[in-house]
């Protein structure tokens, strides 16, 4: 067994690293086969009638086995059949012998499977018309399996209860295994617990992958296990009407008597080798009896069977297909089976077939070798040896049964292989046809460019948060979140990184923020949506491969994309991408991310939060009305491929959410080993108590019931697969369990065949993968379940098909389909009360006006009903809302500024004032509903619905949004109002600027002139310019430093034009340049600024005769019309009497006063000031200590 | 204009410990003529804060503190016109307008006897008419007029040029018929981090076939330093919420900072010109 894992291992070293739950998985596994095997001999003592159930592993075992050799592509497919990992040291010679051959690849085959199919094909015949005389002259040979499993299951049932209550599933932890009561006497002491191989140490299984390599089952040949012998009874029970029984020719009562003989004395047998010899014996006659002319002998070896080159594809030759008729009789066995749901997984045998369609082989091995052709002969026929012969079953099988009813686009990939149109030109012609006549069409799902949820006001802005600090906090921690993922993203592919240790701790504290303000909830939902945002594509989110086969299938089913089913083909073809068709559940590409998050944060509230938002947004997308189309002509087609689309995306969606539901709901329970039995029950009784997070058989039973099952069972079979060892033996879980093999079992020819295979492939694989499910083959089971639950169920099965054809097939539900339910809308109806006879009439006669209406009908009205009321609050929020908070804003600035007022009465009083007028809200959102809703209705109805209809439509439509609309704004206007002017009154109390009076703000947002070009100089280029100019009066400068006059007075003149353009002005920078100004007067008034008087001719400046001498009343003269006619802002001209601008004037001499004086002058002439201003400013320059004067 | 890290380098190392003096600046546009002013001023006060930054703790010390002060008054005593306190903050490599907050805080302790609050204090270096006295009012003038990287009329400099290329790309998108959310309007929705401008339809760039979301205008170069800064308090907290985007630095950056552009946040340092738009809003 160890090495079947190493071997896998090697294959597939990126499954070598483990985190805790890979280990769990793989622990698991080795349990499981335990439990197999201790299902194995219990069921031969259980019944005999029982046994022909049996025909089922024992035939794919065979398979398995005689393909063993020739399969080197891809992983091996494994059997849900009771599996051996008996050491080879405990092997007898011809154990050895027979056991090197498959040992490292499809290995452990009990000593049963090599027994014979001869064996069950003998059997057949005799004693079919004994058991049943129903059948009817072999006409179809999948007649009916479901027959079959239905009195299996009666008939385990009947045992069951014949028996005692040991037999129930609920009786403690031989409920595991598929037969409890034999299981019951062979008590776990009989096992070897120190058989490293059986039970290795923890570290050993560590250092597995997570493969899942669970082999066909060698039946246990060890001492100890003293029932484990081969299951040859089948006496009593007929393989029904099974195709097997045509075989009927090579019947041999010897053979039979054979293989019973063979039993008893291994039951008897406590010598191995004794056992052995039996068993060799055994086989001897057997193999006699099918085919006397061949005299057989142990298989051939690997060896000789596998040359350095096998990576070479073989040719396969249809001339070189030997043994023929047994391989079609095997092939029409086999695809019974397969028909007949009587398989584990039907996906995995199809996988199966595809690799025998496309195995390698080797040239040397069935080119007449005549060694291989005396070992042949000696051992017995193998009938699979050759490649010719492997592909020539697939392509019968695929001829009979699957291929018929698969999808186009795998009929596609297949009208592509060669091999078929080399081996059945027939069954290549209807895939070619098939192919052609498809219309596939490219999904449209593509990868989404954004990465990140998107902020959206209404859940993530402040009035979502508690406080300011749960607000901002928040802020943070998204941006952490983010910071972690793209680091994650960075670095988790290289070598050494380890999530824990590199994130561990920011995550834990970013938990603890969380936890300080309360904010799981936001986050919770955050995560949430990143995880679907990332994660929901088709393959995990991640760029790795690590799709599970269900995606194959859906992949199969759900699109026709031929780009994907390259992929696929590749991954049939293409070894190294092969990872089996049945992985355990893992968590791929970004999912990862997202796992360990979880894990590292251990945050019992996060985990919470986190299966609150998971179960609400699984509640949602699984509440979602699938919709059956209308059989109408063309443009259906459509209306179904935009369906399947958005199914698409809903399953995945569902599936995903699912899985990290079913992790974190599991995640307490998780253990690394198997309970003991005590533990068990214990942990059972205990929490049988307890109320599952989510209430999946509610939902499990409520999607049969409503026909949906096809969208629920994937999803809550992710979950499931999640499941810890104790779960599954809950009541509850046993429930569920057990309604979904019977969906299984159940048969209904009428299903769309697509969503059965769903459905089973789905099932089957988590059968195969749930980590301590019973791996029971599913008709073990049957006698498991509750009968009530069996009969109560079988009728809805048959309907439920219906839709799931009509789904996927679009067929559509002519005959009344299922029954939409109408999403509530508003909690309190607004319409006048009428009585509640009345009202029911108008519902009833709503429901009868849509009955006979196409369904689109509906689904428009609700629709529009829907959006309508929900524009409507957003438009009464912008309008009428905004109007009263703009409103508030300004009564709230008078009674600020009025009296020092209590901020909070005053809030109360003005939203008070507002209320009544909020009663506004309900009559405009009438208005706008029954404006917008008739429009939108017949927008989007046919332009040929009639009048009539077409009114009523428009009346629903207008009524449910009315309803919608005003039912939430009558119970939420107030709170409304309150919020918005609650916010504004906080941010006006935070920025000053919002107190100032108003007039400012008016007049500094001037527009430009009429004629303006916007080319005037930046405000920022200007203030610097004038910075300048004040370092240099300011000093210290040069000495030769000098400002140029004209170049100054330019200055002014573009700081003119840059004031009169407001474009790129804001009011800071218009402030500043008040400011600056006013310093630079000062400094000019006062002689500081070292002008230059360049070449200015005289009679410029000739009005008086100092001027004429001084250009600084040129410049002093055109800052005072810049002030007056060219700012918005007020200008600080009072800062030229500050104590720092005086003391420059102090500092000069006579001359300049007069400028200042000048200065005085003008500022009143411009209106800057007034002279009683300039008096008083005067005034307190007296008050000013003057250094200067006393001098 | 982008700039190779070793170009950058090489302009970063000429400005090693130069002052924040006009006289430097000039001697910067004569050394690299063949870059923008903008640009030169933008690295030159990058660097300069740097360099502050380190040096800041030292400047701060009680001792040093109680040494300026007292230098300050020993100079004034001597000659209140002289520069002193520029001088001071030039001979100990300090920015002159923080040297001017010291003098001041450390003056206005000792005539309060109690700390004197900050808004005080920046309220007094916006206005120094309001200090108390007139000879530390000149003086803290000269420092804050003389300072081309700190003090309230660089600050204020800056904030206008950061408006005006807001402005200047407001003005763009609207020539391109760009439908746009703008910052304001975002604060009012109560989104808790805004861009300069929110696309309402998101555009993609041709030549690099980005998607764009949201546009950020930073009226500066582009270093590593500020870069790192700002993808921290802003771009990644924009692409977080809303996409990737694009951030224009409208006086160049370094081109090996552009590594961001596959997650989705795109470098320029102009305004794209080859905006691909969703033809539906095209046809309206």
């Amino acid at each position: 067994g160890s090495k079947c894992f190493e071997q896998l291992l090697l294959q597939h070293p990126s499954v070598a690293a483990g985190g805790i739950h890979r280990q769990i998985g793989d622990r698991s596994w080795q349990i499981s086969d335990f439990s197999i095997r201790i299902s194995c001999f219990s069921i031969h003592l259980v019944s005999l009638s029982l046994l022909q159930k049996d025909f089922v592993p024992f035939l794919l075992n065979f398979l398995r086995e005689q393909t063993s050799q020739i399969l080197t592509n891809g992983p091996s497919t494994p059997a849900k059949t009771p599996n051996s990992k008996a050491p080879g040291s405990q092997r007898t010679g011809s154990e050895r012998r027979a056991g090197h051959a498959t040992s490292s690849r499809v290995q452990l085959f009990s000593q049963r499977t090599s027994a014979s199919l001869g064996s069950f094909i003998t059997a057949t015949p005799d004693a079919l018309p004994a058991r049943r005389g129903r059948r009817k002259g072999g006409s179809s040979v999948s007649a009916s399996g479901r027959q079959v499993a239905r009195d299996l299951g009666r008939s385990l049932a009947e045992e069951e209860d014949g028996k005692n209550d040991s037999a129930s599933w609920s009786g403690g932890r031989r409920k595991r295994s598929e037969v409890p009561l034999v299981s019951a006497r062979s008590p776990p002491s009989q096992l070897n617990l120190n058989n490293l191989e059986e039970f290795p140490p923890m570290g050993a299984a560590s250092g597995w992958t997570n493969k899942p390599s669970r082999r066909i089952n060698p039946t246990p040949v060890s001492a100890e296990r003293p029932l484990s012998k081969p299951k040859m009874c089948f006496t009593s029970t007929p393989v029904s009407q099974s195709p097997a029984a045509r075989f009927s020719s090579g019947s041999s009562l010897e053979a039979f008597t054979a293989v019973q003989e063979g039993n008893l004395t291994s039951v008897i047998s406590n010598s191995l080798q004794e056992e052995r010899e039996m068993l060799k014996k055994e086989r001897y006659s057997l193999r006699i009896s099918l085919d006397p002319g061949t005299p057989t002998k142990p298989s051939y070896t690997r060896s000789a069977s596998l040359p350095a080159e096998s990576h070479l594809v073989t040719c396969a030759n249809p001339t070189k297909v030997s043994c023929k008729k047994q391989l079609e009789c095997l092939a029409q066995l086999y695809s019974s089976c397969i028909a007949e749901n009587l398989v584990p997984n039907i996906f995995l045998e199809l996988f199966f077939v595809l690799q025998l369609l496309t195995s390698k082989g080797t040239s040397t091995a069935e080119d007449g070798d005549s060694d291989l052709e005396d070992n042949e002969r000696s051992e017995g026929k193998q009938h699979f040896r050759s490649v010719h012969n492997c592909v020539y079953f697939a392509v019968q099988v695929l001829d009979y049964q699957i291929i018929s009813r698969l999808e186009k686009g795998m009929l596609k990939l297949l009208a592509e292989n060669e091999r078929i149109a080399s081996f059945s030109p027939t069954l290549h012609e209807r895939l070619r046809q098939a192919y052609e006549s498809s219309t596939a069409k490219v999904s449209l799902l593509l990868p989404c460019s954004v990465q990140s949820v998107s902020f959206q006001p209404e859940t993530d802005n402040r009035s979502n948060f508690p406080s300011d600090r749960a607000f901002h906090i928040f802020k943070k921690q998204r941006d952490i979140f983010y910071e972690l993922l793209r680091e994650w993203e960075d670095n988790h592919e290289k070598t050494g990184w380890d999530f824990e240790r590199v994130l561990g701790n920011k995550i834990r504290a970013m938990m603890a923020h969380l936890s300080a303000t309360c904010n799981h909830s936001h986050f919770a939902r955050l995560f949430q949506k990143q995880l679907i945002q990332m994660c929901k594509g088709p393959i995990g989110g991640g760029a790795s491969w690590g799709d599970t086969p269900d995606q194959d299938v859906l992949n199969m089913l759900g699109s026709d994309n031929l780009s994907r089913l390259k992929r696929l083909q590749e991954r049939f073809v293409v070894p190294q991408s092969i990872r089996g068709p049945c992985p355990p559940p893992s968590f791929p590409g970004c999912q990862q991310f997202f796992r360990d998050f979880i894990l590292s944060a251990g945050s019992y509230q996060f985990n919470q939060h986190l299966m609150d938002s998971l179960c609400l947004k699984i509640l949602e997308l699984n509440g979602l009305t699938l919709v059956e189309h209308e059989h109408s002509d063309g443009e259906a087609d459509m209306d179904e491929q935009d369906e399947k689309k958005r199914f698409t995306v809903v399953l995945l969606s569902l599936r995903l959410l699912a899985k990290f539901l079913g992790f974190l709901v599991f995640l307490p329970y998780r253990t690394v080993e198997q309970p003991t039995r005590d533990l068990q029950d214990s942990a059972v009784a205990l929490r049988n108590q307890t109320l599952p997070v989510l209430d999946v058989l509610k939902l499990l039973r409520q999607s049969i019931r409503d026909q949906r099952s096809i969208l629920t069972i994937p999803w809550i079979v992710e979950y499931l697969s999640l499941v810890d060892h104790i779960a599954p033996f809950l009541d509850y879980y046993r429930k569920v369990f057990c309604l979904l093999l019977l969906m299984v079992l159940s048969e209904d020819k009428e299903m769309s065949f697509l969503n059965k295979l769903l459905i089973l492939a789905v099932l089957g694989w988590l059968f195969q993968v749930a980590s301590s499910f019973p791996s029971f083959s599913h008709q073990d089971s049957v006698p498991l379940v509750d009968q009530q639950l069996l009969y109560t169920c079988c009728p809805y099965l048959g309907e439920l098909r219906k839709l799931l054809a009509s789904f996927v097939a679009g067929n559509g539900a002519k005959n009344g389909g299922f029954i939409r339910k109408i999403t509530p809308t508003a909690a309190e109806s607004l319409a006048p009360k009428t009585s509640v006879t009345q009202r029911k009439l108008q519902v009833e006669l709503e429901q009868a006006f849509f009955h006979n209406q196409p369904p689109s009908l509906r689904r428009t009205v609700e629709f529009v009903a829907e959006r309508v009321g929900s524009n409507c609050v957003k438009h009464i929020k912008a309008t009428l809302v905004a109007e009263l908070v703009q409103r508030a804003e300004v009564m709230l600035q008078e009674k600020v500024k009025e009296e020092d007022a209590n901020h909070d009465k005053l809030l109360e009083e003005v939203c008070t004032h507002l209320y009544e007028e909020g009663a506004q809200a309900l009559i405009k959102g009438r208005e706008f509903c029954k404006k917008k809703g008739p429009e939108a209705v017949r927008v989007l109805l046919p332009e040929e619905t009639s009048a009539a209809v077409l009114n009523s439509a428009e009346d629903i439509a207008v009524e449910l949004a009315t309803e919608k609309a005003c039912g939430w704004l009558s119970a939420n206007i107030a709170a409304l109002i309150k919020r918005e002017v609650k916010a504004t009154f906080s941010r006006m109390l935070k920025v000053p600027g919002l107190l100032l009076p108003g007039e400012d703000a008016l007049e500094s947002r001037r527009d430009c002139p009429p004629d303006c070009q916007h080319c005037a100089p930046f405000p920022s280029q200007i203030i610097n310019e004038i910075k300048d100019v004040l370092c240099v009066a300011v000093g210290p400068r040069d000495e030769d430093e000098v400002i140029d006059c004209v170049w100054l007075e330019c200055l002014l003149g573009r700081l003119s034009q840059t004031l009169r353009c407001r474009k790129f002005m804001c009011p800071t920078s218009e402030q500043q340049l008040a400011k600056c100004t006013v310093e630079l007067a000062s400094l000019l008034v006062s002689d500081r600024v070292p002008l230059s008087l360049g070449i200015k001719p005289p009679e410029k400046s000739s009005e008086r005769l100092r001027v004429k001498n001084n250009p600084t009343y040129g410049l002093l003269k055109l800052l005072l019309s810049v002030w007056k006619e060219d700012f918005g802002t007020p200008v600080p001209v009072q800062l030229m009497f500050s104590k720092k601008n005086i003391g420059y004037l102090a500092e000069v001499q006579q001359r300049e006063w007069d400028l200042f004086l000048f200065m005085l002058n003008g500022l009143v002439e411009h209106e800057l000031m007034r002279t009683g201003e300039v008096e008083s400013c005067l005034r307190s320059l007296k008050e000013l200590p003057w250094p200067s004067v006393s001098n | 204009m982008k700039l190779t890290k070793a170009q950058y380098d090489e302009i970063a190392q000429f400005l090693g410990h130069v002052q924040p003096t006009r006289q430097s600046l000039r001697k910067l546009k004569e050394k690299f003529p063949s870059q923008s002013q903008s640009t030169l001023l933008s690295i030159f006060s990058q660097e300069y804060q740097k360099q502050i930054k380190r040096t800041h703790a030292k400047h701060h010390t009680a001792e040093a503190i109680e040494t300026y002060y007292q230098r300050y008054l020993n100079g004034v005593m001597k000659n209140a016109a002289a520069p002193i306190l520029l001088e001071l903050a030039n001979e100990v490599d300090f920015a002159p307008s923080l040297m001017a907050r010291i003098v001041l805080e450390r003056f206005l302790q000792e005539k309060e006897q109690a700390i004197p609050s900050k808004t005080l204090i920046n309220s007094m270096l916006r206005d120094p008419s309001q200090i108390p006295d007139g000879v530390l009012a000149n003086q803290v003038y000269q420092c804050t007029v003389n300072d081309c990287c700190y003090g309230p009329l660089v600050d204020c400099i800056k904030h206008a040029i950061g408006h005006e290329h807001e402005v200047l790309l407001r003005e763009m998108l609207l020539e391109k018929n760009l439908s746009f959310i703008a910052e304001d309007q975002l604060r009012a929705k109560g989104y808790d981090k805004t861009p300069d401008f929110i696309l309402e339809v998101p555009v993609a760039l041709a030549v690099e076939g980005h998607i764009i979301h949201w546009i950020e205008s930073k009226a500066s170069f582009g270093d590593e330093s500020s870069h790192q800064a700002y993808l921290q308090d802003q771009f990644w907290s924009y692409w977080n919420r809303f996409g990737p985007g694009l951030v224009i630095y409208w006086y160049g950056f370094i081109e090996e900072l552009d590594c961001h552009r596959e997650r989705g946040i795109l470098l320029k340092d102009c305004f794209p010109t080859d905006i691909v738009t969703l033809r539906h809003s095209m046809a309206q």
